[in-house]
């Protein structure tokens, strides 16, 4: 056995977490990127698109996050490809991201009140001018706080991804257990690096909330 | 791709999958039912509590809430027995499930009673009731009843991330399903198969809080 100072614990796992940062901003990126598409599609006209956003995202909201890896990682095999648990990390928690958001923001592309389409419209206006110069500015201002907060599932979210064997912050404590046989102190530390990660996130969210003054705006 | 999909495993698998799914939905249950007692319990001593618990549970709410639920499974089945509470995986499993479960459920039940305006509380004590009986009556429920589509959610949310108890060798769906894949090399179809399972009881369980709350609430689900 290895002896392994705090010290040496604390920096293992730190090195891991540099993982876990990376893994969640590709998929917060992605995801973002993925959720509009089917933010637009959800909220679009005509029937095909809303039906299959729907779809999407019922899918995806109904099923554990851990079987979409498992099933990502699997799936993607069958193709014939050697699968690295990275690839079928990040397209899993993209996907799994992107039903989200596109929910999140949807609501708040709803809760612009319907007389603001109307008097668009009146204006002249066509679809698109409607969403870039009236309805997303508004939305935009409701959805950032939700949309920050929903940050921090996405970084908790990348733990399930040791499971499958991505080795990041979860996965490195569970190693360096298996070599210390400290599981108090190394579980400890490790949430602790998640803490530090989620709680400004969710600290600034709040404080977003309370700025933007949502919450007791009324139309 | 030159894959032929084989479900023919499941006729002789689908009692470990039924097994599998008796734990998650008991998990779930017992997760369910005690999770958003310590929620509500937890709500009263933020909004009400003495002093000194506030803190308290702003930090344990805090905490839970900016840590991956695998990391706490972890840290209470293989951390807590090093101060000497060794206990066996189904009660990890149900103890990390509940502590979860409270955090998220006191926030969402506190936004409910914080939206419940304070006259209705010195009306309760004017009409004589004791504090308890205003805090049961007059703030508790209509706030639970305001929430309860939250809180719906929060018990699914909850359940689906119950898969990852099969972590720390808890045998519930997911446990089953890699038991099962593990024998029978179809793990794309076990998986699916699992997700299946799993969207149902989601969809499931969905309408049974909605209809729950339809019981409970009664006379005020007319809104």
């Amino acid at each position: 056995m290895n002896d392994f100072s705090t010290w040496d614990i604390l920096r293992n796992l730190l090195m891991a977490a540099r993982w876990t940062v990376l893994l969640s901003l590709v998929s917060f990126v992605g995801g973002s990127l993925v959720g509009l598409a089917l933010l637009f599609a959800r909220i679009g006209k005509g029937r095909l698109g809303p039906a299959f956003a729907k779809t999407y995202i019922e899918l995806f909201q109904g099923t554990p996050l851990l079987m979409q890896l498992f099933l990502a990682f699997f799936g993607l095999g069958l193709f014939g490809i050697d699968v690295p648990a990275w690839l079928a990390a990040g397209l899993a928690l993209i996907l799994w991201t992107a039903a989200f958001l596109a929910e999140i923001w949807r609501g708040c592309v709803e809760s612009v009140a319907k007389g603001q389409w109307e008097a668009s419209s009146s204006l002249g206006m066509g679809y698109l001018q409607q969403m870039r110069w009236v309805i997303l500015p508004q939305a935009l201002r409701v959805a950032v706080p939700p949309t920050v907060g929903f940050s921090v599932q996405v970084v908790k979210g990348t733990a399930l991804t040791s499971i499958i064997g991505f080795v990041e912050l979860s996965k490195a404590g569970t190693m360096v257990t298996n070599a210390t046989f400290e599981p108090f102190t190394v579980y400890g530390f490790v949430a602790l690096i998640y803490f530090c990660l989620c709680w400004p996130l969710s600290k600034s969210s709040q404080i977003l909330e309370r700025k933007l003054n949502v919450a007791h705006r009324n139309h | 791709m030159n894959y032929a999909f084989d479900f023919g495993w499941l006729a002789d698998y689908w009692p470990v999958l039924l097994k599998g799914i008796g734990i998650t939905v008991e998990l779930t249950l017992v997760g369910g039912v005690l999770g958003v007692s310590l929620g509500i319990a937890c709500a009263w001593a933020r909004a009400l509590g003495p002093v000194w618990i506030k803190p308290v549970v702003a930090a344990y709410v805090e905490m839970i809430r900016n840590t991956p639920f695998l990391i706490q499974l972890f840290f209470v089945f293989f951390g807590l027995p090093a101060l000497g509470l060794r206990m066996g995986e189904l009660q990890a499993a149900n103890l990390a499930m509940v502590i979860n479960l409270g955090a998220y459920g006191c926030e969402i039940i506190r936004a409910g009673i914080q939206a419940t305006p304070r006259g209705q509380f010195e009306a309760g004590a004017s009409l004589g009731m004791s504090r308890i009986q205003t805090f049961w009556y007059v703030v508790l429920i209509p706030a639970l009843q305001r929430i309860w589509p939250a809180l719906s959610s929060q018990i699914v949310i909850v359940m689906l991330g119950s898969a990852a108890v099969s972590q720390i060798a808890a045998e519930d769906l997911t446990f089953a399903a890699n038991f099962i894949q593990s024998r029978t090399f179809r793990a794309f179809e076990t998986y699916f198969a699992a997700t299946l399972i799993y969207l149902a009881l989601a969809v499931l369980l969905r309408q049974l809080l909605r209809g729950l709350g339809w019981t409970i609430f009664p006379k005020r689900a007319a809104r």
